[in-house]
């Protein structure tokens, strides 16, 4: 990422001559204006001065009852690596104020490294980008949908989705937001940097952000947008195809209790959790047990000593709504601790 | 199998996130049983969390103002489903302000329990942010692996103290010793001790008060066994397991107590309003 300040002209003097430019250390300049509170009470007049011979530049803050603080910070040359973009020639063109951006991104795991955003007409989409093919199946999705009218400026002349990285977008909300000012971002088609713009009238700031490059895996997820843009069906309970999925994986019925064969080892292991459908099938074919007619659930114990019933049976008064069994009739079973506790 | 619920009260919103978030501070990954009417979160205890078992279990009508489900079948009219709470509570914790939240069973790439909130805006239109987080269906073969715990028969059972001076107490001790015994008896006496081979730290907790279920236990043994009360029931366990329970809690319980059944078991149980949590951990040689 790269950004470039520049002054706007009126009302401040600028050396004439070429260009200057050098870089410096952020936190030597953080130290120069460092209490802001501090500075609103003593500091008349801030004089910036360069000296080229010496790769100084030299910040004289004048403060109140005479007192003069000058800071000398040196500087190193740095080579002019500008980034090359025309913001003003891209295709799509929003501007908002910080919150709605900061409100978005807030969403969002503080350790994703990049975001993919899609627009259409009228909405924008936000959403997590996954690297890996792996990852993809067991990560979490977060997606945002914004409407344009959230916005200040809403235009698309494409539907396009570009992927960059979360991190400096958030970085530069935090400017963003303390200076108030609102955001523009100006993006194009994939590989093509996107630019956010923070504009007032002493200054413009243009942070360039990469984006990854169009490749078939990004046009087959804009395709599958572009076929999805339509707004959330309403309360799709009755159309999420469960049902389906759930006959194919699990075809097995409750086994009878535990007591009548051997414990089994313990089976939660990935093996039978795996997604493919077919293969949880045939895993569940060869383990398939007989047909019995379903005993009591627990088999392990008496069924009164749960905690429940022995909790509120007894601390509760008997008039408490918690009860889930009745007090009288309550009959404790002598039993095995051991296999209790497994 | 279908699954949707609908929470539209933000201190129900609020109540379930810290309910999630203790949760997933006491283990990565459990599994969610859902019934018509509770919800269920079970760690079962295997050799890989070092026999650590937990039973959490809310009532869904507290924080549900709508909830349908639909079992594997109508007789098994359940849904199990093992699931990364932490997931659920990243994705929760940042919806605290919305209107409403969503949460369903789909199927998306993976089956996932998406969390859908619709989030208050300026414009006309409302935002929506989904969370799909990806879930394992579990088999109904597996059910009987999370199935309730069935009280062990603890030799003592007893308040304990609060869960923050706890908390402080274990922390320092966890920097002397792997290992810490928990003792107890039926004076409301309990006492956390380490022992290593340069120090011995021993607190000491009075006046706790014991449940008084008591004696429906103690029917086991039979009027001439009827249990000393100051003897200790004590067992020794892993000092992390316990920091681990400590460390998660968010909220202060109604009750919180203890049944230790000595050297074999301590079980932690926690009562909120509408949530009880119970926590086993295994002694250690």
């Amino acid at each position: 990422m790269s950004s470039m300040w520049s002054p706007r002209k009126m009302g401040y003097t600028i050396p004439s001559g070429p260009a200057f430019r050098c870089k410096m250390a952020i936190k030597s300049v953080q130290a120069v204006f460092r209490s802001l509170a501090t500075l609103e009470k003593t500091v008349e007049k801030c004089h910036i001065e360069l000296d080229e011979q010496k790769n100084r530049l030299t910040f004289t803050l004048h403060c109140k009852h005479g007192l003069m603080k000058t800071h000398n910070l040196s500087f190193q040359d740095s080579e002019s690596l500008q980034a090359v973009f025309d913001k003003d020639s891209y295709a799509n063109v929003f501007r908002s104020h910080p919150r709605l951006l900061v409100d978005t991104v807030v969403h969002f795991s503080p350790s994703l490294e990049e975001v993919t955003v899609s627009v259409s007409d009228d909405q924008m989409w936000v959403k997590n980008h996954v690297e890996d093919e792996a990852d993809r199946s067991k990560a979490m999705l977060t997606e945002l949908c914004l409407a344009s009218d959230e916005f200040d400026n809403f235009s698309v002349q494409v539907h396009n989705s570009v992927t960059f990285c979360l991190k400096e977008l958030r970085g530069l909300l935090v400017f963003a937001e303390s200076t108030g000012l609102p955001i523009s971002m100006y993006f194009d088609e994939p590989g093509r940097p996107v630019v956010l713009s923070v504009t007032d009238s002493v200054l413009e700031g243009n942070f360039v952000l990469a984006t990854l490059s169009d490749d078939t895996d990004q046009r087959k997820n804009n395709t599958k947008r572009a076929r999805t843009t339509p707004p959330p069906a309403p309360d799709d309970f009755m159309n999420d195809d469960m049902d389906s999925y759930l006959i194919a994986m699990d075809t097995s019925i409750m086994p009878g209790p535990s007591a009548s064969r051997p414990p089994s080892p313990p089976l939660v292991n990935s093996t039978c959790l795996n997604h493919t459908a077919a293969a949880n099938h045939r895993t569940r074919l060869h383990s398939e047990e007989e047909d019995e007619e379903e005993e009591t659930v627990d088999s392990c114990g008496p069924p009164n000593k749960k905690f429940c019933s022995l909790f509120f049976g007894s601390v509760l008064p008997p008039s408490s709504q918690m009860t889930t069994q009745p007090l009288t009739g309550q009959e404790v079973l002598a039993s095995d601790s051991e296999d209790d506790v497994q | 199998m279908k699954f949707r619920g609908k929470i539209m009260d933000v201190a129900c919103l609020n109540h379930f996130t810290r309910v999630i978030t203790t949760i997933s501070k006491l283990t990565k990954m459990c599994v969610l049983r859902l019934t018509p009417d509770n919800l269920f979160f079970v760690l079962s205890g295997k050799v890989a969390n070092g026999g650590v078992s937990m039973w959490c279990e809310l009532s869904q009508e507290n924080f549900f103002d709508e909830f349908q489900m639909e079992g594997v079948s109508p007789e098994d009219n359940e849904i199990c489903l093992e699931v990364t709470p932490e997931n659920l509570s990243r994705a929760l914790k940042t919806v605290q302000n919305a209107k409403a939240v969503k949460l369903k069973l789909t199927k998306k790439h993976c089956p996932c329990l998406t969390i859908a909130a619709e989030l208050p805006t300026l414009s006309s239109v409302s935002r929506i942010v989904t969370h799909d987080v990806p879930v394992d269906v579990i088999p109904r073969r597996l059910w009987h692996e999370f199935k309730e715990p069935s009280m062990p028969d603890f030799d003592v059972s007893i308040y304990l103290p609060p869960l923050k001076t706890m908390k402080n107490v274990v922390d320092r001790m966890k920097n002397l010793s792997n290992f810490l015994v928990m003792e107890a008896n039926l004076n409301g006496e309990m006492n956390l001790k380490i022992d290593t081979d340069l120090v011995s730290v021993t607190t000491h907790f009075k006046d706790l008060g014991n449940p008084p279920w008591g004696d429906e236990a103690s029917q086991d043994r039979g009027p001439s066994q009827i249990r000393d009360p100051d003897a200790m029931a004590q067992t020794r366990v892993d000092i992390r397991k316990l920091q681990q329970f400590l460390m998660g809690q968010q909220v202060n319980p109604s009750k919180a107590m203890c049944n230790i059944v000595h050297e074999r078991v301590v079980h932690l149980i926690l009562l909120h309003e509408d949530v009880s949590l119970q926590y086993f951990i295994p002694a250690v040689a």
